[in-house]
């Protein structure tokens, strides 16, 4: 076997190192992380950043892994195409927990509605797909962004707006709820963005690990939660429509 | 032991599947495998009965194992099958005489017309509710009794039996010969008043009398398995678009559902008493719960719904997958002035022109391929309304709404393009797989897990609802050209082609 290309190896060094972080690197910190010299980091940077696999922060100089890396990885998945293949377990979920289902992508920094189960209870109820809601005070938001860390960086850049006394605004705050979304696997907003609606989601992935929408129901505070404490038995069913939902999608189970 | 579920068979045209059902009628497991599709010449479709026999036992332990459940844990099995398929079996050994005819199978048209001669196509109509087509199951059997020598004799010495996928599987798992009502009605043996066979058409059909089995409501005890499943009763048995339709819970007259797949199926429940079409649709038995009056159902079939999309799809290749038909059709806001009528191998319900050909009418230069798949969506809805026409003129009842199920009720815009060409709210249920839901129902009502129909009907919940959204002028406009287009399509055929 012909010997590694070193600058391949150092370059997938540097890309592994951005891609396993939550904020952004400046050069120094990539070339003391690996104990290179900071002129070969510069180097290939350089080069990574031609071909869109490393970005760069225009005001702080700062680099994180691009677009077009995330794109190669991943499959985009359409939300029309999400919407078709969740369709029984989104109904499932509804059916278990008798509260309604919405089924959400990221969309220009907001959460897209593709799929929206009623609440089986046959009250009138509104469809609604292609609504577009904030990501930091929903649960399916709160998912998407803790799967997405440049996202969070993205979003402590701007306000977040209040919408109820529960909103989190602070973008400190935000990240360690982030942080603890995804040490637990599911996201809660309580009261966060309507006053007396809570709602749990969890993420729902591809074939390769990425999480390309999250599945969440929603309801009334006192059925969601016991002592203002989320209601176990039902987040665990929103975790598991989001396994099937995956394992569905080509996910190796986890 | 705490049996507490009911298990339903869905034995259908590309797979077998099995759900299993709590009391709520939500679904606790399902399996699935797909069977050979056997293509013997062009227009010839067949099945091995012995594999279909194979993997529905297999799904059946499958969606136990997957539930973590026993066979013990059921209180009974409903079966929903493909239909018209037709099967002919030796009961001393088993064994078919032939592989199963498939419903899509053409090869009985020199027959069908010949059946017809100077009388038509709708000589046994007010028999049997159907007119003559290769679909039916009465002249397969004649068609197969003749394909080799010998057969026509052993059936009439009751030596050969015939039945469509229930009746196999049924006999197989209970070793009684028996069908359902609504099995029966797709055979064209059958008479619709006095739901037995009926003479003239056997001796129409050629088809011996002895070989035919006991014709049974849709929900009784037929009896209960042999070892393979573990003794559980066998309860049910409807074809499928029947399942649905009691799947829907459309339990009263007027009440209809649309199941949207390859092709689609609008069964419209007409109460008591069969109505015959003025306007292109087929009569059959809707259901029949044990000792109840059977119902009967109005039924418009749509050739090609589903079946443009994948069309589209593999043949086209504008679009990767299905749902991508969405996604392309809304980068427009309209359909550019066009109309596709799929009319690929004719037209069927209300039409049945087999000299028709498919059409993409009103082409112009500023035509887009996102014009082309919001054509390709809206051709299901226009089909639909002409169904929907056909069936309020034959039953004098005007439909209130549409319950939609099936895999196109994913598509969003459909479904709200749907609405607004009826003019009606279109809904959807929570449980999407109505087939299997309505073959659970019939068999737990046999057994009394559910007390009556008014249970079923306490679980059934709107899971997604779309409200109409076009002016009049604009439906009528949209109606008129599509109905233009239609026009376009016919006397295509020429007897040299």
């Amino acid at each position: 076997m012909p010997k590694p290309i070193q600058s391949i190896e150092r370059a997938s060094a540097i890309l592994r190192l951005l891609s396993g972080r939550t904020r952004r690197l400046s050069l120094a910190e990539v070339a003391g992380e690996l104990g290179l010299p900071k002129g070969t980091v510069y180097g290939i940077m350089r080069t990574l950043l031609s071909v869109g696999f490393v970005e760069q922060d225009p005001e702080s100089g700062k680099y994180r892994i691009g677009a077009a890396l995330l794109h190669l990885g991943s499959s985009y998945l359409d939300g029309n195409e999400l919407r078709t293949r969740a369709l029984n377990w989104a109904d499932w979920l509804a059916a278990r927990t008798n509260e309604s289902v919405r089924l959400g992508t990221l969309h220009d920094g907001q959460v897209l509605l593709v799929h929206h189960v009623f609440r089986p209870d046959n009250s009138p109820q509104v469809l609604e797909v292609g609504a577009l809601l904030p990501m930091h005070a929903t649960a399916m938001g709160k998912v998407l962004l803790a799967y997405h860390p440049y996202l969070t960086e993205d979003l402590s850049n701007g306000r977040l707006p209040r919408f109820t006394s529960g909103t989190i605004t602070d973008p400190k705050l935000l990240a360690i709820e982030l942080e603890q979304v995804r040490e637990q696997g599911w996201a809660a907003s309580l009261e966060e963005l309507i006053e007396g609606e809570t709602s749990f989601a969890a993420p729902i992935r591809d074939r390769q690990g990425v999480a390309v929408g999250a599945i969440a129901i929603s309801g009334p505070t006192e059925r969601l939660c016991d002592d203002a404490q989320p209601r176990i038995e039902l987040v665990s069913y929103v975790r598991e429509g989001a396994r099937t939902i995956s394992r569905d999608l080509g996910a190796v189970p986890w | 032991m705490n049996a507490q579920y009911v298990a339903a068979i869905d034995q259908g045209t590309s797979s077998s599947r099995c759900l299993v059902f709590d009391l709520q009628g939500r679904i606790v497991s399902l399996s699935q495998k797909e069977h050979e599709q056997i293509f013997p010449r062009p227009g010839w479709v067949e099945h091995d009965p012995h594999e279909i026999l194979r993997n529905v036992i297999e799904v059946v332990h499958g969606a136990l194992d997957t539930g973590g459940l026993d066979v013990r844990d059921l209180v009974a099995v409903g079966i929903a099958n493909q239909r018209e398929t037709t099967v002919v079996w030796d009961p001393h050994t088993g064994e078919p005489v032939h592989n199963a005819i498939v419903w899509q199978d053409t090869r009985t048209d020199a027959l069908c017309r010949k059946l017809g001669a100077e009388l038509g196509q709708d000589r046994f109509r007010d028999k049997c509710g159907l007119p003559l087509a290769t679909y039916f199951s009465g002249p397969k059997v004649s068609w197969l009794l003749d394909s080799a020598p010998g057969l026509r004799k052993r059936a009439e010495e009751g030596d050969l039996l015939f039945g469509t996928m229930d009746s196999w599987l049924i006999w197989n798992l209970t070793g009684r010969h028996v069908t359902d009502v609504t099995n029966a009605s797709r055979t064209m043996l059958m008479n619709l008043e006095t739901l037995d066979w009926d003479d003239t058409l056997l001796d129409a059909m050629g088809v011996p009398r002895a070989m035919l089995p006991a014709i049974q409501p849709s929900s009784a005890i037929y009896g209960e398995a042999g070892d393979s499943l573990g003794g559980v009763p066998i309860a049910a048995a409807l074809g499928d678009q029947q399942a649905a339709l009691f799947g829907q819970t459309c339990f009263s007259a007027g009440e209809a559902k649309c199941t949207y797949g390859t092709g689609s199926f609008l069964l419209l429940n007409t109460g008591s008493r069969p109505v015959l079409s003025g306007h292109g649709l087929i009569t059959t038995v809707g259901s029949k719960i044990g000792d109840e009056p059977a119902t009967y159902a109005l039924e418009g079939s749509i050739a090609v719904t589903g079946a443009l999309v994948q069309w589209f799809r593999d043949k086209v290749g504008l679009i990767g997958s299905a749902p991508e038909v969405e996604t392309l059709a809304r980068t427009v806001d309209d359909n550019g002035g066009i109309y596709f009528v799929p009319a690929f191998s004719g037209l069927f319900a209300p039409h049945w022109r087999g000299d028709a050909r498919g059409v993409i009418a009103g082409l112009t230069g500023y035509v887009t391929k996102g014009h082309l798949a919001r054509a390709v969506l809206e051709a299901t809805a226009w089909q639909t309304r002409e169904v929907v026409d056909a069936m309020n003129a034959d039953s004098g009842i005007e439909m209130t709404s549409l319950k939609a199920d099936g895999g196109m009720t994913a598509n969003n815009l459909l479904m709200q393009f749907l609405a607004d060409v009826l003019g009606l709210p279109v809904v959807r249920p929570n449980v999407a797989e109505t087939v299997s839901l309505g073959a659970a129902y019939a068999a737990g009502l046999a057994v009394g897990f559910w007390p009556d129909v008014e249970s079923l009907r306490a679980n059934w919940h709107k899971a997604a609802e779309w409200i109409p959204n076009m002016d009049q002028a604009e439906r009528d406009r949209g109606y008129r050209k599509w109905k233009k287009a239609v026009q376009r399509t016919l006397d295509w055929v020429d007897d040299d082609d």
